[in-house]
């Protein structure tokens, strides 16, 4: 266990400084260049040399790399282009928000598409199955903005059942949550599905039902622990998803979390932030996967960590 | 112990709708089993009587499975026009199953104290921590030493043949009236398989269980059963007192099925077999399914199928017996 923990850890450290390799060299493919964007429109060429030599761009670029992982280890992100402040704590005070948000919508997708997914399975091959799959298809075929809107527009514009946006309250949460939620829960919905039939066909089901156990017993008891394993690896893979999809979900919705900051970033091209922002976002990834992985073997006991 | 019959299966016959239409797997079968008894019914895979032993336990999913007539009386119920929840009440508790595949039959992911001891919380009430000391108490019946430890293992970490003998656990925990045995030691080791039959044969004893013994292994028929039930291609084509059908087979089939078995062949000779292959079900036309195969033919057979005649001290469907 110690030793998978390990070797998981030293993997996750490559990963990471694969991504910090492909966010350092970002910067030399945008193109914009971080000194004019320094300096301002009405700055000299000497002006700007100096801020050049000052930040050390002069450098050959693996110099250049290896301060920049050097300051990375320490935590220190650098500065921003655009706030004049420093990244690390910018990202990290707007880390809460996004967890939370993130948390909602796990919780959403979770209750939307492990019931739905166990409901189709069972009636397989009839109209509620065929209905519930037919709705999985649109809402995860349904672009976020445009389900984020439409939520929007019906239940805080028209109807006013929550507030138009913003932060602070579990009201506010709720929609984007279900936003985020309502495409995963669709996919949730299907991958349960297939999971539950495919064990349903198992023997030890039979066994289950030879012992007199009903329908619904041999589902949720001998069916769900089996088939909701793919379920908790796909749970840690979401992280991933989602940490695009609250660039989208906390525009729409005014949603003060690190996608909001990653637009903001992105528009101003305020490289430090958008570095800054993907290397938090990677290593919450790792961890997601991680955390995923150490969850299986508590439900399936033939899965050895080695 | 009484002589009227537990089990009594009268003109069964069992369909399956498929792609190609209906399908007829178990046609017009009829046995009974006495309390406290065994029967063997034995046949080449794919001649219907696993289908025979799930429909019993009214196990098969319906579509695409179908009990076109018949019935199963069990106690004088019959279980043929049970609703599932009646089936519920008597599954595990008043029958229990063994099945053919222990290393896939037992939950991976659940202990095996918690398996064996469902039974007892589905049809006692029991809560599961009252069930330990009988999960404990029927584990050393079935032979399986170090109870206590071995409550708290998981599938996986057993052999093939303990967990057969859990799954024997689990179907006798309930202290059933009739024990079905679909193949139980079919997936096994060779001296496994003989264990398990000393342990199923130990257990009739003493609990005086009725077991319908479903194999294709003649020895352990001749070894465990009083009467024996030959099927081929969906129907019994011969039965009777399992010493009376081998001392003297009547149906070409059992006679063929035992001079192709090892135990009677001469040292040096090669063994006889029976030319062709079953007639998949679906393509038994009119007339004897066994004719095709059958060295005794006469033309009738290919017409007209027989029904099955008392011949001697047994009965077998065939118009020209082997005398």
């Amino acid at each position: 266990m110690l030793h998978y923990l390990a070797r998981r850890l030293a993997a996750s450290l490559l990963i990471l400084l694969g991504v910090s390799i492909v966010t350092f060299g970002l910067t030399f493919m945008i193109p914009a260049d971080p000194v004019a964007m320094i300096a301002g429109r009405n700055s000299t060429p000497q002006m700007r040399d100096n801020i050049r030599i000052q930040l050390g761009l002069d450098k050959p670029i693996p110099e250049q790399y290896a301060r920049y992982l050097g300051r990375l280890v320490t935590g220190n992100l650098g500065m921003s282009y655009a706030r004049k402040s420093e990244v690390g704590p910018l990202v990290v005070s707007r880390l809460p928000p996004t967890l939370l948000l993130m948390l909602g919508a796990i919780i959403a997708e979770l209750l939307i598409g492990i019931p739905a997914g166990i409901y189709a399975a069972t009636r397989r091959g009839r109209f509620a199955d065929k209905a519930a799959m037919t709705l999985s298809f649109v809402s995860v075929s349904t672009p976020q903005f445009v389900l984020g809107l439409t939520l929007l527009y019906l239940f805080a514009y028209l109807w006013n059942w929550f507030p138009l946006g913003g932060y602070g309250k579990l009201s506010n949460l709720i929609l984007p949550a279900l936003t985020l939620g309502l495409a995963g829960g669709g996919w949730y919905s299907r991958m349960m599905r297939s999971s539950m039939i495919e064990v349903l066909r198992n023997d030890y089901i039979r066994t289950a039902r030879a012992k007199g156990m009903s329908e619904w017993r041999v589902t949720m008891k001998h069916g769900f622990r089996n088939a909701i394993l793919p379920i908790v690896a796909m749970i840690g893979l979401d992280v991933g998803i989602f940490m695009s999809g609250v660039v989208v979900v906390e525009n729409v919705f005014g949603w003060p979390g690190i996608g909001q900051l990653m637009w903001q970033a992105i528009q101003s091209l305020d490289i430090p932030v958008i570095m800054g922002v993907t290397i938090v976002a990677a290593c919450f990834i790792v961890l997601g996967n991680l955390i995923a992985d150490l969850v299986s073997p508590l439900i399936d006991p033939r899965i050895r960590l080695r | 112990m009484s002589e009227h019959a537990l089990l009594r299966v009268d003109g069964l016959t069992v369909g399956f709708s498929t792609e190609q239409g209906p399908v007829r797997v178990v046609e017009d079968v009829s046995f009974e089993l006495k309390a406290g008894h065994t029967l063997g019914l034995v046949g080449e895979s794919g001649c219907g009587k696993s289908v025979t032993a799930q429909t019993i336990m009214r196990l098969l999913p319906s579509p695409p499975s179908r009990i076109d007539a018949g019935r199963i009386l069990f106690d004088g119920k019959d279980l043929a026009a049970a609703t599932q929840r009646e089936m519920q009440k008597i599954r595990g508790d008043r029958i229990g199953m063994v099945f053919q595949e222990p290393m896939t039959s037992l939950n991976p992911t659940l202990r095996i104290g918690e398996q064996i001891a469902e039974p007892l919380m589905l049809h006692r009430g029991q809560r599961r921590a009252e069930a330990d000391e009988q999960v404990i108490g029927v584990l050393k019946q079935v032979g399986i030493g170090n109870a206590e430890r071995r409550l708290l293992q998981y599938p996986h970490e057993l052999s093939g043949g303990l967990r057969q003998r859990v799954m024997i656990a689990m179907a006798i925990i309930c202290k059933p009236k009739l024990l079905i045995a679909d193949e139980p030691t079919t997936a096994l080791d060779v001296t496994i398989q003989a264990q398990i039959m000393e342990l199923l044969k130990a257990l009739q004893k003493e609990l005086g269980l009725a077991v319908l013994l479903i194999t294709h292994d003649l020895g352990m028929v001749a070894e465990m059963c009083e009467t024996i039930a030959v099927m081929y291609a969906g129907r019994i084509v011969e039965t009777g007192r399992t010493v009376d059908v081998f001392a003297n087979p009547h149906h070409p089939y059992t006679y063929g099925l035992l001079t192709s078995s090892p135990r009677r062949a001469r040292k040096g000779e090669r063994l006889p077999s029976i030319p062709g292959l079953v007639p998949p079900p679906g393509a038994r036309g009119q007339g004897c399914s066994f004719a095709a195969r059958c060295p005794n033919v006469l033309e009738r057979c290919r017409i007209d199928a027989p029904p099955l005649i008392a011949l001697g001290k047994d009965a077998a469907a065939c118009w020209n017996p082997v005398p």
